[in-house]
């Protein structure tokens, strides 16, 4: 059984289409990386997965239908919707007290170990936390939670990089353990790129790329060209070109690395730089009235 | 996606298992989330506190020249009236208080799901294993259980510190404070009490459904919608029919349980001598009640209903 398993979801918000069709399949152990551009269609996707939205078509989360079992999914699911949804009035103590309460798979003495690595008080209010610190204690509280998937929709937006590095650090060292899947989306992808094992690209409603990172390190190759070569190198159809500081930076997919380190020097291109590539080819392509980029169905 | 196969689950057990957990601690989703709305919404017990001192206060200092009054009273021929002037004051303080946390009880529930979208923690709240009926089970409690209980605890507080103060008084006045007990049986009045807080709770369960169904349902302005379309349809009836039959209903739900629930003697003293007064048999086979649960719970559906489709504002 795969994690998450969704054939032809859709979801129209009136004559906007948030999800055109999305078939997605993650498998137990991964950690998936959703890109795209804003109202690409990221959130709907999550909120579908995560019980909060209807959809059509086919979607599977767990082996349950998030719509109509979604307290039954919570037990095995968590999510971080973005950093500021806890409560404001609560204690530290009452949220422990609570979410210990509840459910049936948190494990307080895991949190308060989490806790005491911070700064934060048990007394304190979540008001009179900073926001980097309600990051920690919405992750300490998520981490402790035995979950099966952890959805995480842009969870480190607005935090300064120390707070970024360090979610990511402990979502890693003391969460992941290669059986649990965790979904994530971010604008700031250049600091995941370590630590996805698939990454999938979502525009319009519709996935323009998924790959594992094993594929995306074999698929793309970034070249900085030596200035006689670049002629040469543009036959060799890259999938984007750019400059940078007068010489030509180009990507391209699917092409012999031996052929390419004689044009000048490669390298695995960051995942900014691919999303760049595709997102624009997207909008070229769009011209000509077609989108088969990458692996999109 | 690349595939692999499935490890064997980390725990096994029976994800079947509904209500109980299949893992860890037994988990109590309605008991916790009523103290969620406690911890949320002090003024649940802030009011009533607030309240009690008040009237703490204003009876120490009516206390005074209380001996006099009572020689007064005791002169009375009539023991109805003897009665009454005694009890006033300890019913006033009850009445305020059930007034108060009725109050209470309508501005938490028009809050009680919009403020969860408003401050986006519905997000959180939908994070963890707690379905929708349970988190609106726990809201209505508070005014169908939890605010009744702590008017009768306030009242039950207040009334001791006045018959203590009172007592007091008397004794240093030469009056004997039995006087007080003679006229005003304490236990008898708390029961009635009780069960008054209780038929009011019923019969006003439509009112905090209704309250609770359009703070899930309004973006903005609860309060507004939950008003304005009574006042709308009377506005209408009056004009259209110069009828106001609807305003007479609306005040039949507000009121409208205590001619079922006790049988009052009529006339200018409308009080509860005896335990005899109080009517549950009529009251519980009284229409009015029961169309008005039914609409409370119809009210209460739609609010869970609602709620499964209300992300924040």
């Amino acid at each position: 059984m795969a994690t998450i398993e969704a054939r032809g979801l859709r979801k129209d918000f009136g004559t906007t289409i948030a999800l055109d069709g999305v078939d997605l399949r993650v498998e137990e152990g991964r950690i998936l990386g959703l890109i795209g551009p804003n109202g690409a269609g990221k959130t709907t996707a999550l909120n579908a997965i995560l019980g909060l939205t209807p959809y059509q078509g086919k979607l599977e989360v767990l082996g349950r239908d998030p719509w109509t079992a979604r307290e039954q999914l919570m037990r095995d699911v968590s999510f971080i919707a973005d950093v500021a949804v806890l409560p404001r009035w609560i204690r530290v103590s009452q949220l422990l007290d609570y979410v210990a309460g509840v459910h049936p798979r948190f494990d307080r003495a895991k949190a308060e170990g989490f806790l005491a690595k911070t700064t934060i008080k048990r007394a304190s209010k979540v008001s009179q936390l900073s926001k980097g610190m309600v990051a920690q204690l919405h992750l300490a509280l998520v981490m402790a939670i035995d979950a099966k998937l952890l959805v995480l929709d842009e969870p480190t937006l607005g935090l300064d990089i120390l707070y970024r590095k360090q979610f990511y650090d402990s979502l890693l060292n003391d969460y992941f353990d290669g059986k649990r899947t965790i979904v994530v989306t971010t604008h700031q992808v250049e600091e995941i790129q370590d630590v996805l094992t698939d990454l999938m690209f979502i525009d319009r409603g519709r996935i323009v790329l998924e790959c594992s990172m094993e594929e995306f390190e074999a698929r793309y190759a970034e070249v900085m060209l030596h200035p006689d070569h670049v002629a040469g190198a543009r036959s060799l159809k890259p999938m984007h070109e750019r400059q940078v500081f007068g010489r030509s930076v180009m990507l391209f997919e699917n092409v012999d690395r031996g052929q390419l380190a004689a044009l000048g020097e490669v390298r695995t291109p960051s995942i900014a730089d691919l999303f760049v590539a595709v997102m624009t080819k997207d909008e070229k392509s769009d011209v000509s009235g077609q989108r088969s980029i990458g692996g999109a169905k | 996606m690349t595939a692999q196969p499935n490890p064997p689950p980390l725990f096994s057990g029976n994800p079947e298992v509904s209500g109980l957990a299949y893992y860890g601690a037994p988990t109590r989703p309605l008991y916790w989330s009523v103290w969620r709305e406690l911890w949320e919404n002090r003024s649940i017990y802030v009011a009533p506190l607030i309240v009690a001192a008040v009237q703490v206060i204003a009876l120490a200092i009516s206390t005074i020249g209380l001996a006099e009054r009572r020689r007064a009273v005791l002169l009375l021929d009539d023991p109805v009236k003897q009665r009454a002037a005694i009890e006033a004051p300890y019913d006033m303080a009850a009445m305020m208080m059930i007034f108060v946390v009725f109050i209470v009880g309508v501005f938490y529930c028009l809050d009680a799901l919009h403020g969860e979208r408003r401050d986006r923690s519905i997000l959180f709240w939908k994070s963890l294993p707690v379905s929708d009926l349970t988190t609106v089970l726990s809201k209505i409690t508070i005014p169908l259980v939890i605010l009744p209980l702590i008017a009768f605890a306030s009242i039950v507080c207040v009334q001791v510190i006045m018959l203590l103060m009172s007592s007091i008084n008397l004794l240093m006045h030469g009056v004997s404070p039995a006087t007080t007990f003679a006229h005003f049986p304490v236990f008898q009045n708390w029961l009635v009490m009780l069960y008054g807080l209780i038929a009011i709770a019923l019969w006003h369960a439509p009112i905090y459904g209704w309250l609770m169904l359009v703070s899930g349902w309004a973006r903005r302005a609860t309060f507004l919608w939950a008003v304005l379309p009574f006042v709308a349809i009377q506005i209408l009836e009056k004009i259209a029919f110069g009828t106001s039959y609807f305003a007479k209903m609306l005040q039949h739900r507000l009121m409208g349980f205590a001619p079922h629930a006790f049988g009052f003697h009529g006339g200018d003293h409308p009080t509860i001598d005896s335990l005899a007064q109080l009517t549950p048999g009529r009251y519980l086979s009284s229409p009015g009640l029961w169309i008005g649960l039914l609409a409370a719970a119809a009210f209460l559906f739609a609010a869970v209903r609602l709620r499964r489709y209300r992300g924040p504002l």
